[in-house]
Parts: C-alpha cells; sequence; structure tokens
C-alpha cells in the first residue's frame, strides 16, 4: 500500500507537548497570523507534517509553511518564518 | 530523579498549583481494560497529576534498553472527575509504541507521560449550546472524555455523538455509551458500521455523508459547537460537509490522527 502524503497529515494539536517545551506554556488554542495570506488560525487548526526530519507546519488556509522545529543533540532549530504573529494567553 | 526529566532550577520555593514546565512523569498501571481486540485502555495511577480537561492529551515515552526513545501522544480519556487517568490507545502493528501499550503491559508497570496538554479541542461542562460529536474509530477517545465529564457533572447539555466504526467488534465503549445514552438527560448516540454490520442491525451502514449528518447534526440555528475526531479523511469530509451545510468553521474543532500515531 502505497502511503500518500495527505494521509500523513495530522494537526497542531499533535505538537502541543513540542511547543510545551519551547514556550513552556499552552499553545494549541493560540494563534497565529500567517505571514504569506494573513489568515489567522488556532495552533490546534494548523496542517502538521512529522514525518520529516523535523516537524512541518503549514497554514490550512493557504497550504505554505508557517513553521518548521527541529530537536536533536541537545538542541532546538526554530523557524517561524511563516508566521506573522503568535497571540496566546500569558498564563 | 526521573530518567530524562529535565532538571529545574530554583523551584522549590515556587508555588506548585500550576506547573509551567512540563516535566515527565511516571505513571503506574492501577488496570487494563481491553475494549475491542485491537484496542485497549489503561487506567494509571499518576502521582501529582495536575488535573486535566476533556479533550486534553499526554505524551507517552519509552525508553530501549540501549536509550532509544520513542514518544506518542494518547488521548485521555477519563473525565477530570475521575480518580485515577485514564488512556485508551489502538494497536498498530508496525507502531514503536502502541504494540507494548496494548499486549505488553501488565498492571503494575511504569509508564513515563507528561501533561495534561492541549487547549483547542477541549470541552467544559460549563458550554452549555448543543453539542455535536462525531468520531471514526479510536478518535472516539476524547470525545468519550467530554461525554463522561458531562455525565459526572450532571450537564444536561443536548448532545448528540455519531461514532463511525469498521464493525461492531470495534466499537469502543460501546456498553458504556449504550447505558449513558438511555439514561434520559440529552445524550443520543448513533452509531454508522461501514464495513460490516450484524444481522438486523438498524444503525446505519455507510460512511459518513450529507443525508446522515442532515439527521444527526443540530440545526445551525441552534448555534451548536462541534467536536470531530478521528483519521484525517474522516475529519476533514465531516468539517467540509458540517460548512457546506452552513455551519460556521469556527463552531467546528477537529483533531486528526494518522498512522504517525502508532
Amino acid at each position: 500500500m502505497t502511503v500518500q502524503q495527505s494521509d500523513l497529515k495530522l494537526d497542531g494539536n499533535a505538537i502541543g507537548g513540542l511547543l510545551r517545551e519551547i514556550f513552556t506554556m499552552e499553545m494549541t488554542a493560540a494563534i497565529g497570523t500567517c505571514a504569506h495570506c494573513g489568515t489567522l488560525h488556532a495552533v490546534g487548526e494548523v496542517e502538521v507534517y512529522m514525518n520529516a526530519p523535523g516537524v512541518v507546519v503549514r497554514c490550512p488556509s493557504c497550504g505554505e509553511v508557517q513553521m518548521k522545529v527541529v530537536r536533536g543533540h541537545g538542541k532546538y532549530w526554530l523557524d517561524l518564518s511563516g508566521v506573522r504573529c503568535l497571540e496566546f494567553s500569558a498564563g | 530523579m526521573i530518567p530524562g526529566a529535565s532538571s529545574g532550577t530554583g523551584e522549590t520555593d515556587k508555588p506548585t498549583s500550576t506547573p509551567q514546565v512540563l516535566r515527565w512523569q511516571i505513571g503506574s498501571v492501577a488496570e487494563l481494560v481491553q475494549e475491542t481486540p485491537r484496542v485497549a485502555s489503561l487506567v494509571l495511577d499518576v502521582p501529582d497529576w495536575p488535573g486535566h480537561d476533556a479533550g486534553q492529551h499526554v505524551d507517552v515515552r519509552l525508553t530501549a534498553d540501549d536509550g532509544y526513545q520513542a514518544e506518542r501522544s494518547y488521548s485521555i480519556a477519563s473525565a477530570p472527575e475521575d480518580r485515577r487517568l485514564a488512556i485508551t490507545v489502538e494497536r498498530l502493528e508496525d507502531g514503536e509504541v502502541s504494540p507494548y501499550l496494548v499486549g505488553e503491559v501488565r498492571a503494575g508497570d511504569k509508564v513515563e507521560l507528561r501533561g495534561p496538554i492541549g487547549g483547542y479541542f477541549v470541552w467544559k461542562a460549563s458550554d452549555e449550546r448543543p453539542l455535536l460529536l462525531v468520531a471514526g474509530g479510536s478518535g472516539i477517545v476524547p470525545l468519550m472524555a467530554m461525554i463522561r465529564h458531562r455525565a459526572a457533572t450532571g450537564s444536561k447539555t443536548p448532545t448528540r455523538l455519531l461514532y463511525s466504526s469498521r464493525s461492531l467488534e470495534d466499537v469502543i465503549y460501546k456498553a458504556e455509551l449504550d447505558r449513558l445514552a438511555s439514561a434520559g438527560d440529552g445524550l443520543t448516540v448513533a452509531h454508522t458500521l461501514t464495513r460490516k454490520q450484524p444481522e438486523g442491525w438498524t444503525g446505519y451502514s455507510r460512511r459518513i455523508d450529507t443525508a446522515m449528518l442532515a439527521e444527526v447534526a443540530w440545526p445551525k440555528g441552534q448555534m451548536p459547537i462541534v467536536y470531530v475526531c478521528g483519521p484525517t479523511p474522516l475529519v476533514e469530509g465531516v468539517a467540509s460537509l458540517l460548512v457546506d451545510m452552513g455551519y460556521g468553521p469556527a463552531s467546528i474543532k477537529t483533531e486528526r490522527f494518522g498512522p504517525t500515531g502508532g
């Protein structure tokens, strides 16, 4: 059986734990503004692919990459260039 | 010190009621419930569990003898009001974690976990909007936490569950759902069996479609809130059908799981 890329799509709920490691607070209810199309989405709604060497987050409206997160060797690499703004509760 | 836990600094003089840093904890398996041939619930004692909301999940981490670690997310099945934390796990044959949790784990074993995690796919009984829950397969798990939370709090929020399974044998929590739906407190449960139906089956026998949703879903004018959880194709199909029916996208919360979840 061939696995289609679309079958591997998850959503932002799946990276709640990973984002808690980095931001220390609950992030799936955070609202992100897409740097490509300007649409607002909760982090829980975004498209997430975890089958790459890291995690790739795409906008559910325009499909462009919003975020890349790689964890390994005791480090994080966090690329947020596709998110113009992240709004989240202070705790 | 828990192996693999991060070492905090200076936390001793801080209040511990709202831990900000998510720490790995050890839970011990108090009870195992075989729900279906491929699905089991692990009922866990977790010391210092901070409590959770219905719909949240935990990360579970297994460490091999050589130090290799595998992490997976599992939805919490128990209500916030329950004394113990329960997760329900489907065994995926080529998975790294689930074949251990369903088949190898025994009562008394220790499991490393962290949580609760998630603030988006969460329902609280104080929300009195009519509730529509749509589940595919083991996507029922976080929705069951909501149904159990609703029952534990005595909520009368009108609630409809549409639950798609392959066959009757694959229906998780069947007896408990039957019991809760017969209580007459506003919960109705509709099943659809997509691959195999027992003789005399009176429920639905097909994949979720517009006609089925039109029968089960609340009229959009009642301003319902919707939670959909299941495999990605089901979640996206149901969400787009509901939007076509006039439901506002903001009223539909979705959670997908896929083959990386094993």
